[in-house]
């Protein structure tokens, strides 16, 4: 009796290891389909973009697997994705990395949206040694860890708005500027704010206002009153959306004239959507944009990329859903040099990548982040009441003039 | 830098009256905030989330091309259903438990009240357009923009319909003596259920006018209730319950403290100023308390 009992119990250990050991290893590739498996914010504070980013990454899959799929070894392959949502939570995000790579058995991580996230996913992916193309996470701090798995196809945040101080340096004749600047206490904004106290030091540049915005504070009436008493030639401002909307609110309604203004995510604020004429000459950094020149096989160029996102989900590209559709072609061109499933093989390849897509030359840093690739400016214009993103820098795509410096209040209309 | 303002006059007036302004805006929070704490005590931890979900009816008429300003009439018709419903569905069952209890329910309605705005209006962070423009004083070096100085009036004006409301109705009367003495106050025949669900509805409609008004001067997000929460909170334990001119004075300095602080301390410290203030006062009360105490004995 007691013999079959333990036969019994040898013979299921048995099975279920052999499961285990069965799937996990091959759970990467199951049949014709590899694997990627990504956190994503489908609910909670960043769940707009999380949807911006998980469209990029299926619109991006769709067409790879149309297009003939991924060739490794003679074989064709098509990408599959396995989503969780970590509710926008670091902590839940950590969690569903450790369940995609323990549970599912995925073996090549996409990355989630913000910076917060991809740090938070980044040790477990390291810790298991998973590759992750990430198109999210821009913090500057991601890069300098010494991760050897993680790959970044964004440029990173502190060279999101270097761009403007030079163009300021520029129209100033080449001298330094004085610069006032407002950025929110959070992780990507810090790094944003480095990278101008960088461009201030090469330029000659002085900082004459430096506030830290404190996360929950929406009014910035204080700032704004020191920057008119101080009159900058520039001021920057870096605070997410709230904060893009908060200055671009308050600026307007104070009548602040500065001659250049510079923020980010306008984008994402839909800046001239929701505040038309008043965000006009506001200028903004952004990854990508649909009328750069870039090309790929899967996507043509930058318009029709966003003609085609168009018509499946209904609204324009953020640069977020491009940057995440970048990752798959990424992914795809390091499995085929590859020629191997194997994670090490794939990282290796995924370390000499030196390609372009139609989100802009992708090549990586010995930290992981993206060095082809530069930010680009545009300038909010209107005509009429109908206000767009135009390109200004670099001016090899710029389809208009940097208009400087910005109009009086007491001359707009 | 840090002592910009003492160098520039025009500073000063502009950040007192920027101060004042938002600080009458948070008065009228916070005197919700202090009635519903002194009827029912309770310490409302969904205060904040009201005021948003008021943002947001007040917001969701001006995208149907209505001025957004009307939200400070539609927004607390609304809200004081969703309080009285509110306290129908959850507060009558913690009201007369203790003060933890009903901190750990509104707590529990605060998530509820984010999570559901952030399912129904989305994560994206909006603003309402008033389009009411600027006032400009001294040669145009203290900019007042329109729809704060409209906003502290509607705040004025709804505060004080509500004092004469509170003195002269029989509902105000009745709340007021609940306030004094629940049991007494049941025995001379006063419905006190009914009288919580309307001090609920009242409160919440409060928030529902403070939203509005913060959608055309701020921004509104699903997840910013919670400052707005802290600080009616802080006006309340400074002011002291049942005391309106002393909300009204407390929510003003408060505002003020808070824009000298940036100015003086740096824009960082502002809210940790404000905090480091709360942790000040609430020594200083119970070492006076103590000094009482002692006298009794």
């Amino acid at each position: 009796m007691n013999k079959l009992v333990k036969l019994f119990i040898t013979s299921i250990s048995a099975i279920t290891l052999a499961l285990v050991s069965f799937t996990s290893s091959f759970a990467k590739v199951e049949g014709d389909y590899i694997v990627l498996g990504s956190a994503i914010s489908l609910t909670g504070k960043y769940s707009s973009n999380g949807v911006h980013t998980q469209n990029g990454y299926n619109m991006a899959v769709d067409r790879i697997n149309k297009m003939g799929g991924v060739e490794v070894q003679g074989k064709k392959y098509k990408f599959e994705i396995i989503y969780y949502d970590d509710e926008s939570n670091p902590k839940r995000a950590a969690q569903l990395a450790e369940r995609l790579i323990k549970q599912d058995g995925v073996h090549y991580m996409l990355g989630p949206y913000s910076s917060g996230l991809t740090k938070a996913i980044a040790p477990v992916t390291e810790k298991y040694k998973i590759p992750m193309v990430e198109a999210n996470g821009a913090s500057r701090s991601l890069f300098t860890k010494g991760y050897k798995y993680l790959f970044a196809v964004l440029s990173p945040a502190n060279q999101y708005l270097e761009v403007a101080i030079d163009l300021a340096v520029e129209k100033n004749g080449g001298k330094g500027v004085r610069i006032a600047q407002a950025f929110e206490q959070d992780a990507f904004s810090q790094d944003v704010r480095l990278g101008i106290l960088d461009a201030a030091k090469r330029t000659g540049s002085e900082i004459i206002i430096d506030d830290k915005l404190p996360k929950e504070l929406n009014d910035m009436a204080a700032t704004l009153a020191k920057v008119k008493a101080t009159k900058p030639d520039v001021l920057v401002v870096s605070g997410h959306t709230k904060g893009a909307l908060t200055a671009i609110r308050q600026i307007s309604e104070m009548k602040v004239d500065v001659p250049m203004l510079a923020m980010t995510h306008c984008d994402a604020a839909k800046l001239s959507k929701q505040h038309g004429k008043k965000s006009e000459y506001a200028l903004c950094a952004s990854q990508w944009h649909k009328n750069l020149s870039y090309k790929d096989k899967f996507f043509g160029g930058g318009k029709k990329y966003a003609k085609d996102f168009q018509k499946e989900f209904g609204y324009d590209p953020p640069y977020q859903s491009a940057e995440s559709s970048a990752a798959l072609l990424v992914f795809k061109d390091a499995f085929e040099r590859a020629n191997s499933f194997d994670r090490d093989a794939v990282r290796d390849a995924l370390v000499d990548t030196e390609m372009q897509t139609f989100y802009g030359n992708i090549k990586f840093g010995p930290g992981g982040q993206n060095v082809a690739k530069p930010m680009i400016l545009f300038q909010v214009r209107c005509k009429g009441d109908d206000c767009e993103n135009r390109v200004v820098a670099p001016t090899k795509w710029a389809s208009d003039k940097f208009y400087h410096p910005i109009p009086k209040w007491s001359e707009r209309s | 830098m840090d002592f910009l303002i003492f160098k520039a006059p025009m500073l000063m007036v502009q950040a007192s009256l920027d101060g004042i302004l938002l600080g009458i805006l948070f008065a009228l929070i916070a005197y919700g905030m202090a009635l519903q704490w002194g009827v029912m005590n309770i310490i409302n931890i969904a205060q904040g989330d009201l005021v948003i979900l008021g943002g947001y009816i007040a917001y969701t008429i001006y995208l149907w091309g209505i001025h957004p300003a009307w939200g400070v009439i539609i927004s607390p018709i609304i809200m004081f259903f969703v309080g009285w419903a509110l306290y129908k569905l959850v507060i009558n069952k913690v009201v007369d438990r203790d003060l933890f209890i009903s901190i750990l329910a509104t707590f529990g309605i605060a998530i509820v009240f984010q999570q559901l705005m952030n399912f129904i209006f989305g994560a994206d962070v909006v603003v309402a357009q008033s389009e009411y423009g600027t006032t400009m004083l001294f040669d145009n070096s203290v900019t007042l923009p329109n729809s704060k100085i409209f906003s502290a009036f509607i705040s004025v004006l709804y505060a004080v319909a509500l004092v004469i409301y509170m003195k002269k109705s029989r509902l105000g009367r009745a709340i007021r003596a609940t306030a004094q003495n629940a049991r007494a106050a049941k025995i001379l025949g006063v419905d006190t259920e009914k009288v919580y669900a309307a001090t609920f509805g009242i409160n919440a409609a409060l928030c529902g006018i403070a939203g509005a008004l913060i959608s055309i001067t701020l921004t509104l997000h699903p997840y910013v209730g919670l400052p707005y929460t802290v600080r009616s909170f802080m006006i309340v334990i400074v002011a002291g319950l049942g005391n309106l001119p002393a909300v009204a004075v407390s929510g003003m300095g408060l505002g003020l403290f808070e824009e000298f602080a940036d100015y003086i301390l740096g824009t960082e410290f502002r809210i940790g100023a404000v905090f480091m203030l709360l942790v000040f006062i609430l020594v200083y009360r119970r070492f006076k308390l103590s000094k009482k105490r002692e006298y009794l004995k």
